[in-house]
């Protein structure tokens, strides 16, 4: 029900973004989602890719400081309201969101919103319970 | 680990009693101030002004009547205006690095390079080194005083030297592991390099055969000692020397406590000044360690100012050892930076560092002037320990920092963190503090 997540921290320099993507394409590694959350100082590059492992190790290998994270993806349809409908289902649960992106997959179908909870089992049990749609690791890598 | 028996090369002058020290201190001073005012016209140019005569010498407390040697007396009278003796005595010159000015060159008669290897002979088995020993010597060689000081005093105590000199650390790596290196002797800011390869390289220090490490050269704090234990799995121990006193070998940390540094008293003789009256400070105070040479021919020095801020302790040691130790030099009175008027040590920040789980101490201070206002940024490299996926994380990590030096600098900075390696390693002395204010 979880999917791994790698975390990437950015020194507030010019060029981190493209080299971490360039050495993730000489890796032969795909990158599934992302998104990067920035304060005056740093960032922080979240990736969703194939390989975590190989992705992990090349980062690494290159100097950046790396980590690992469960995150939680839900699959709901491509329309209006399709992400106002989990948040009320996260917001009548009282579950406390630390972030969260979003991307559509290749069909246009349905969307796919990447969560991390304070609380991660209660909100799976949650969002099951109120008959999402929770995705596992070989789905996303997969789409 | 190693055993606790003290291991004493002169064990006679090691543990002399005060009084039978104090007694050869004053003969080998009244001798030297004799010597230099005949010899040396710089120095008997300011002791005239100073209106003190040889024979005015006559007590230890006596010391304090004569003049200061500073830095800028030895370029003035660069390159061997300061020897007492002719050139053909001299065997060996060496010389500070000169990134200030000139360079200070020194020289040493046979009788001072015979003098010197057997105080580091004694420095090294303070440490419990012996003969069986395996002593790997990442010091460098040349005008530096580090390398040639401490093997010839590994070879007089007998020991097995490997002349690594610094820099290639991979092959030194290697080298300890096929040699088994038992002793190793860098500045600390290298074995902490040393360590980081290793783990790059996947050598556990379990592979190597290293007992202790005996590091100088540049200011470390204890926090420092601790994480260069763990990482290298031996006994970290302190060593001190200056190239204008002699070189590595005037004071020297033994096994038993790691309260101080031993100093070779029956050749160096201490004190603690106040560095801005020069006022002798009682012992136990904080001050600019000041030495007298005693014994060196070629090259000696009359209450030179080492710029090094310590302290002085006279109780007895464990060891046994009746020398006084120093503290460990806790700063520079030229590294210190004035920041709104606080007066800041590098090796504060580093304190600071170490005291939080997590992080590494590699760090860069970096100094700036904004119209009027200084303005310390501390650079901090993020370690995977201490990553996290969320902001606020990071962002309390930055204000713990900050909130830490403030508590203990008494300076608000700015903290910036970086990635790993993004400070510049050295091969030698750690560049701490960039100043880039144009005053």
């Amino acid at each position: 029900m979880r999917v791994e997540q790698i975390a990437v921290f950015l020194e507030n320099k010019s060029g981190r973004l493209a080299e971490i993507t360039s050495i993730l394409a000489d890796n032969g590694i795909n990158i599934r989602a992302l998104s990067v959350a920035d304060t005056a100082d740093f960032g922080i590059l979240r990736l969703i890719v194939d390989k975590v492992e190989a992705a992990e190790q090349a980062l690494r290998g290159a100097g950046f400081t790396v980590g690992k994270t469960n995150v939680i993806a839900v699959e709901v349809p491509d329309r209006t309201g399709g992400l106002a409908m989990v948040l009320k289902s996260i917001k009548e649960a009282n579950l406390n969101v630390e972030y969260m992106y979003a991307f559509v997959n290749k069909t246009g179908e349905n969307a796919v919103l990447i969560f991390r909870f304070e609380e991660m089992d209660r909100a799976i049990e949650t969002l099951l319970k109120d008959g999402f749609t929770i995705l596992e690791s070989q789905q996303i890598y997969n789409l | 680990m190693a055993n606790n028996k003290t291991t004493y090369w002169e064990a006679e002058m090691e543990t002399l009693p005060r009084a039978g020290l104090e007694s050869i201190q004053l003969r080998r001073l009244q001798h030297l101030i004799e010597r230099v005012y005949r010899t040396v016209e710089p120095y008997r140019r300011k002791m005239d002004t100073a209106g003190i005569k040889p024979e005015d010498i006559r007590s230890l407390a006596d010391l304090a009547r004569l003049p200061f040697t500073l830095k800028e007396d030895l370029r003035d009278n660069y390159p061997f205006g300061m020897f007492t003796v002719p050139l053909d005595e001299v065997v060996r010159v060496h010389a500070s690095s000169g990134t200030t000015g000139k360079p200070t060159v020194v020289g040493y008669t046979k009788k001072d390079i015979d003098t010197w290897a057997n105080l580091m002979a004694r420095a090294l088995a303070c440490a419990g080194t012996s003969s069986g020993d395996m002593v790997h010597n990442a010091y460098g060689y040349g005008l530096f005083t580090g390398g040639l000081g401490a093997h010839y005093g590994a070879e007089k105590l007998g020991a097995t030297v490997i002349p690594v000199s610094g820099g290639n650390t991979k092959r030194q790596i290697t080298i300890m592991k096929d040699f088994g290196s038992t002793v190793l002797l860098s500045t600390p800011s290298y074995a902490l390099n040393l360590a980081e390869t290793m783990e790059e390289m996947g050598i556990a220090p379990q592979d190597l055969a290293l007992r202790v490490g005996i590091f100088g050269a540049e200011p470390w704090s204890e926090n420092m000692r601790e994480e260069v234990e763990r990482k290298l799995n031996l006994r970290a121990v302190d060593i001190y020397g200056l190239s204008e006193v002699i070189g590595p070998g005037v004071a020297m940390e033994c096994l038993q406590t790691t309260k101080g540094m031993h100093i070779f008293e029956d050749h160096f003789l201490p004190e603690i000044i106040d560095p801005v009256t020069g006022e002798v400070l009682p012992p136990g105070e904080q001050g600019e360690l000041v030495f007298t040479t005693l014994t060196k021919e070629a090259f000696p020095v009359i209450r030179y100012r080492t710029k090094d801020i310590s302290s002085l302790c006279y109780d007895t040691c464990e060891c046994g050892r009746t020398l006084v130790r120093m503290g460990k030099v806790t700063g520079r009175t030229d590294d210190m930076l004035i920041i709104r008027g606080v007066n800041v040590f590098p090796s504060q920040v580093e304190h600071v560092l170490i005291g939080i789980d997590g992080v590494e101490p590699h760090y860069q201070i970096i100094v700036e002037r904004d119209g009027s206002m200084d303005t310390m940024t501390v650079e901090v490299e993020i370690s995977d320990k201490v990553f996290s996926d969320e902001i606020k994380q990071l962002e309390q990590l930055t204000r713990q920092i900050t909130h830490d030096i403030k508590d203990i600098l008494g300076v608000t900075c700015r903290v910036k963190l970086v990635n790993p390696r993004a400070i510049q390693r050295s091969e030698g002395k750690a560049q701490r503090v960039i100043d880039k204010r144009k005053i």
